[in-house]
């Protein structure tokens, strides 16, 4: 793969349930390497998209392909290539940490001569290598998600798809949780990462602001500052960028209506 | 297929079955509840069963007769009625459970060498009860008769509605069941059949809790976004707990013969083939039921009614021949009444796969197409 490749392709992606439509219309694209962070309030569409990202709801129309696999006709190439966090925690909380790793290794088929080398890296990455007999159920939030982003990750997949992994969890950790996601794209991973904390767009390369399943505003952190620069607002936050374009859509939606 | 992830399956599965104490206690104590229940509290057997004496005939042959009614240890006569009017009002109020009617010239009829009959009328309200009560009578009349042409002629009577109905005269039928459970010990009869209700029990659910479980908390989402195939999944799911049914069938088996010395007149291997298959059934509708729950009690219900009229129409108390004849038909297609004919007939009779055959036939039958329609339906998406 070359560095600059499209890792995570959406063209017109629409996904209905029933009458709702809850992704309307997204198309954008991720490069290999890129932390791409999805924003937008709950009901936005964004576990949605991930979902459909992940061959794990089909698409009604578009198109989605992630690591060079269609997510609708090739489910299977697609999930052999991705690590998946949900937005639920989804570990197994009566195994001990050194059981949920050792479990999806195993679901994973990481190959046996690398097993011990990639539970090490796991345990190291989570800051858990003194309490692999700890019963999962035990850690505090934020050691669960590490390890959660831990197991998504021990078969080395090129792209990672992260839903609320912050969700729930103190300051301190979140920011530490960061610093992984981090290291992820450092080694190479692409990191697809939603979150609802706004100021956690400083940490992405690119965000997508999802609003109403649609994508109503799309570029880098300090572009999408840029544009709302004015005298009354010279250093506005993710926060007034946000808040000023869900004005602009709302005010779009009412006037096409009327 | 990747056994590797088969595997890791199962083990996590055992690890999560036998640290939970609910999933721990639904793989171990309903089959010792429901075993002892049915071993020493349901018990169907008839004992000093009251009977009126309608002598018509009063002579030493009707009353060596009724010596030999008293001797045994099924019937006591408590009432001598004088008159057809009497026996009917202790039927009526139910003081007697059989009364029984010896016309007049039975001895005459006796010493001439002809044939004569003797009436029973049974409380029919249960049928059970009746046909025991017939078996009983009939093996001492013919005891008695040994020579002697005596026909019992039986009668059974409806508790509310009055009316009289005519009973078959013990044929062949009859005959054999006294002859392969000589005791009539409804025990005997009822453990086989427990077997079956545990190894339903404990695979149905057990099967459907687990997958229906992980929904609940979300790790479906994380597997089937794994490279696992539902195939996988489905044998990672289910083979921990056909290991456990048939650990449990073993326990029932072994229990009934040391502790209630049922008879276990065939092949223990026989038994555990159709146990195997009988599996694939229960465990196809575990999947099943999960495919269509997404909580536990939704599972539960889903089970209760899968179960409840799989367990009355499968013959384990209620025998199918006394069914209406379209329920009888209905009970053709219940895979439970061919593992419970064949678990009686192993246990009981001793029949061999030359005699069962068409009943595993059945469940092979049963449990492809079960498990081929849920492995059909269980997909790795959300929608
Ligand atoms: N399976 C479903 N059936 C019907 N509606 C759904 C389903 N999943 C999500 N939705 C709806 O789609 C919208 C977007 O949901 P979601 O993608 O979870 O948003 P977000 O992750 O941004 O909070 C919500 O209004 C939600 O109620
Ligand atoms: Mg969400």
């Amino acid at each position: 793969m070359t560095p600059h490749e499209n890792t995570v392709i959406i063209d017109k992606l629409v996904k209905r349930f029933g009458d709702f439509v809850a992704v309307d219309d997204v198309s954008l694209t991720v490069k290999r390497g890129e932390i791409f962070g999805f924003l937008g309030p709950n009901g936005a569409g964004k576990s949605t998209t991930i979902r459909i990202l992940c061959a794990l709801l089909a698409p009604t129309s578009g198109v989605a392909t992630v690591a060079g696999y269609d997510v609708a006709r090739e489910p299977e190439a697609v999930k052999l290539h991705i690590g998946y966090m949900s937005q639920k925690f989804s570990l197994y909380d009566d195994l001990t940490v050194g059981e949920n790793i050792e479990f999806f290794s195993g679901i994973y088929g990481v190959p046996r001569d690398i097993r011990d080398e990639r539970r090490a890296y796991a345990l190291r990455m989570a800051g858990l290598e003194e309490k692999e007999q700890t019963k999962t159920s035990l850690l505090a939030g934020g050691w669960k998600q590490r390890l959660a982003l831990g197991c998504a990750i021990l078969h080395q997949p090129p792209v990672v798809f992260l839903d609320e992994p912050t969700s729930g969890v103190d300051p301190l950790a979140r920011r530490a949780f960061w610093d992984l996601i981090n290291e992820l794209s450092h080694a190479g991973h692409t990191v697809f990462v939603t979150t609802h904390y706004m100021e956690e767009a400083e940490y992405c390369h690119r965000v997508a602001l999802m609003y109403r399943g649609r994508v109503i505003s799309l570029g880098t952190p300090h572009d999408l500052r840029k544009q709302l620069r004015s005298d009354t607002l010279p250093e506005p936050t993710m926060e007034d960028v946000f808040v000023s374009m869900i004005e602009r859509e709302d005010a779009a939606l009412a006037g096409g209506k009327s | 297929m990747n056994f590797e992830r088969i595997r890791e399956i199962i083990v996590k599965e055992l690890r999560q079955s036998f640290r939970e104490p609910r999933t721990r206690a639904l793989m171990f104590i309903p089959p010792i509840i429901q075993f002892l229940v049915f071993g020493f509290v349901v018990n169907l057997d008839v004992e000093r069963s009251k009977l009126a004496w309608y002598d018509q005939d009063n002579s030493p042959a009707s009353r060596e007769l009724r010596a030999s009614f008293e001797s045994s240890e099924y019937f006591i006569v408590t009432n001598t009625p004088s008159n057809p009017a009497e026996l009917q009002d202790l039927m009526d109020r139910e003081s007697v459970h059989s009364g029984v009617v010896v016309p007049p010239g039975f001895a005459e009829d006796l010493a001439r060498g002809r044939s004569t009959r003797i009436q029973m009328l049974v409380e029919g309200t249960n049928s059970n009860t009746a046909s025991i009560l017939v078996n009983y009578a009939s093996d001492i009349v013919r005891t008695y008769s040994s020579g002697r042409m005596v026909d019992l002629i039986t009668q059974k009577r409806m508790a509310r509605g009055g009316q009289i109905a005519k009973m078959q005269a013990p044929g062949i039928d009859l005959q054999q069941r006294v002859w392969f459970n000589p005791e009539l010990k409804s025990r005997n009869y009822f453990i086989p059949g427990v077997a079956v209700n545990i190894i339903t029990i404990v695979t149905l659910m057990l099967t459907a809790m687990a997958i229906v479980r992980e929904k609940e908390i979300g790790t479906m989402e994380q597997l089937m976004v794994t490279p696992i195939k539902p195939i996988e999944l489905m044998l990672g799911k289910t083979l921990p707990f056909a290991v456990v049914g048939l650990f449990d069938l073993t326990l029932i088996v072994i229990l009934g013969i040391l502790v209630f010395r049922i008879p276990f007149a065939g092949n223990a291997f026989l038994l555990l083939g159709a146990s195997i298959l009988f599996l694939f059934t229960t465990l196809g509708v575990g999947i099943l039921i999960s495919t269509v729950s997404n909580t536990q009690q939704q599972a539960n219900l889903s089970t209760f009614f899968f179960f409840q009229p799989a367990f009355m129409l499968s013959g384990f108390a209620f025998p199918i021949r006394s069914m209406p004849e379209p329920v009888q038909w209905l009970t053709m297609v219940n895979p439970l009444r061919y593992f419970v004919e064949i678990c009686r007939g192993v246990f009981l009779k001793g029949s061999g796969f030359d005699v069962l055959w068409p009943q595993f036939a059945a469940l092979a039958v049963f449990g492809f197409c079960i498990i081929t329609f849920s492995a059909l339906r269980f997909h790795k998406r959300l929608d």
